[in-house]
């Protein structure tokens, strides 16, 4: 079985069309719950049947799930690697789920539910996790629609709960609310004027945490990061959510302030480095993944600092995706090496650009 | 100041030591005042995973005791995960794990989350009318095998009777 994406609503990149508010500076928010099917050991300790029958258990229940009633199921242990790849660049499905990591091949049962505004993947670390992934700064909308997928799966498929600790997950660490709430946020300005330190070391004192592009364990790479909750137990879903909120907005605002401060007193020196950028990016034959992320940020900073026009952050924001080793592979239609890869990625985005200047001009 | 031990990273830890009879004073940066057991209070953001490690060597402390030991075997009747398993990796085995190791985990929940009591959204279980499913013979059969891995042979014998009543 291939995959074929025209199958996946919006093809799975709704969340990045950049409709969202704030969207020139955060990407996206995403909030998933962790919830455990009562009656069946935990995933990771799960035998290969139980794991088949958690998933036909919420098959057959999420037939009657009106959140899900659009969305398309996965069966993820029976995709190539490299399509799973593709599902992880686009962000729709973990690491673990897809089975990348060398720890972790693909478990058998493995599976993803995928709607237009929310989806389930199902036997990740935990039986079940909701996710809501939104363009932009919208983490009211996203836990909305993921609370709501939440009561309707869960009056269906009995969760595993307990009195004094919640939600029981199989790491300690998510139990509770089990809700993870993140964004990812492009920081380039606080990067640059030497705070983004201290902003990191503040979230911390919040009770928050940051990650790189792709979640857990990754590094952080074009100044993006992803800001979430640390904790989930010992709070309420509102408390959390309020508490994110609060804190990107101030990472919002001292973000516009780093980058109207270059601008006063380095301006010249800021609008040559994106400059080069966009013109290492235009004419390239040959990109590395995080040489195109590193010279993306700048040009997305320039965007924002409107001393590009005619290039839209929706754009931008495909780069980034479509940039990346499945995407490429899939558009080109078979595997490819780190050296054509990088040819690959450099024509990809040059096309791109030229395409996007030619419709501006 | 630079690391007495390693020489090379900044020392942001004071650590003063009793050896033979004298004080010993020792510059440390956070990784190799790691190495020592010492935990710094300027430590960057540590991911969960990392603070979960932490936490869990914590409780390793001490390791070797007869109370850890014992506190190590005790094992879950549903999934037969012990103690020394999570301990392992960091995951549990299943929802019943949280009773089996109750006490040891409300230590560790206090430690991570600042807080033991979920104060979230409640969770109403649906009527047993509207569940579609029961135990199955299946799931009989892989709780019985774990039984049997984890040598618990009395468990195992119960679960035996109730398959041969389903079958």
């Amino acid at each position: 079985m291939s995959l074929d994406l025209a199958l996946l609503p919006d093809g799975g990149v709704s969340w990045m069309d950049a409709s969202g508010d704030h969207s020139d500076i955060v990407l996206s928010t995403r909030i998933r719950l962790a919830r455990n099917v009562e009656g069946y050991a935990f995933t990771g300790r799960a035998r290969d049947g139980e794991r088949l029958r958690v998933l036909t258990q919420v098959r057959d229940a999420a037939r009657e799930v009106e959140s899900l009633s659009h969305s398309v199921l996965l069966r993820v242990d029976e995709l190539p690697p490299t399509d799973r790849l593709l599902l992880h660049e686009r962000h729709l499905v973990s690491r673990e789920l897809a089975g990348l990591d060398a720890q972790h091949p693909v478990r058998s049962g493995a599976a993803v539910f995928l709607g237009p505004d929310v989806g389930v993947m199902v036997n990740e670390e935990d039986h079940l996790r909701l996710q809501a992934l939104r363009s932009g700064f919208g983490l009211p909308a996203a836990f909305a629609a993921v609370r709501q997928l939440d009561r309707e799966l869960g009056s269906k498929v009995p969760y595993a709960f307990h009195d004094e600790f919640g939600y029981l997950t199989a790491c300690p660490t998510n139990v509770g609310t089990g809700m993870r709430a993140s964004v990812l946020i492009h920081l380039p300005g606080l990067v640059l004027t030497k705070e983004m330190s201290k902003v990191l070391a503040s979230l911390q004192q919040m009770g928050l945490t940051y990650r790189g592009l792709y979640g857990e364990g990754s590094d952080v790479v074009g100044n993006f990061f992803q800001i979430s909750n640390q904790t989930t137990l010992g709070k309420t879903e509102d408390e959390l959510l309020d508490d994110l909120v609060r804190v990107v907005k101030t990472v919002i605002a001292r973000e516009e302030d780093a980058r109207r401060l270059l601008l006063r007193d380095a301006g010249y020196i800021i609008e040559d480095k994106v400059w080069r950028a966009y013109g290492t990016l235009r004419y390239a034959r040959s990109l590395t993944f995080d040489e195109a992320m590193n010279y993306l940020s700048g040009v997305r900073l320039a965007v924002g600092l409107k001393l590009i026009s005619g290039l839209s952050v929706y754009t931008l924001n495909k780069l980034l995706i479509f940039s990346q080793l499945a995407h490429l592979a899939h558009a080109e239609g078979r595997a490819l090496t780190e050296s054509e890869s990088n040819l690959a990625r450099a024509r990809y985005v040059r096309q791109t650009l030229a395409n996007e200047a030619a419709t501006h001009d | 100041m630079q690391c007495d031990d390693c020489k090379e990273r900044d020392s942001v830890v004071q650590l003063v030591q009793a050896v033979d009879g004298t004080l010993k004073e020792l510059h440390l940066c956070e990784q190799c005042a790691a190495k020592r057991g010492v935990e710094s209070t300027v430590a960057a953001s540590p991911p969960l995973g990392e603070m979960l490690q932490k936490v869990q060597a914590q409780l390793v402390m001490g390791g070797g005791s007869a109370a850890a030991n014992a506190r190590d075997a005790v094992r879950c009747t549903f999934c037969s995960a012990t103690f020394a398993d999570f301990r392992a990796t960091g995951r549990l085995g299943c929802a019943h794990c949280y009773g089996a190791f109750e006490s040891s985990l409300r230590d560790l929940l206090r430690r991570v989350h600042g807080s033991g009591r979920h104060t979230g959204q409640r969770y109403e279980p649906p009527r047993p009318d509207a569940l579609q499913r029961a135990v199955t013979l299946g799931e009989l059969r892989d709780r019985l095998r774990r039984a049997i891995e984890g040598e618990q042979f009395e468990l195992a014998a119960d679960i035996r009777d109730r398959i041969r009543v389903l079958e």
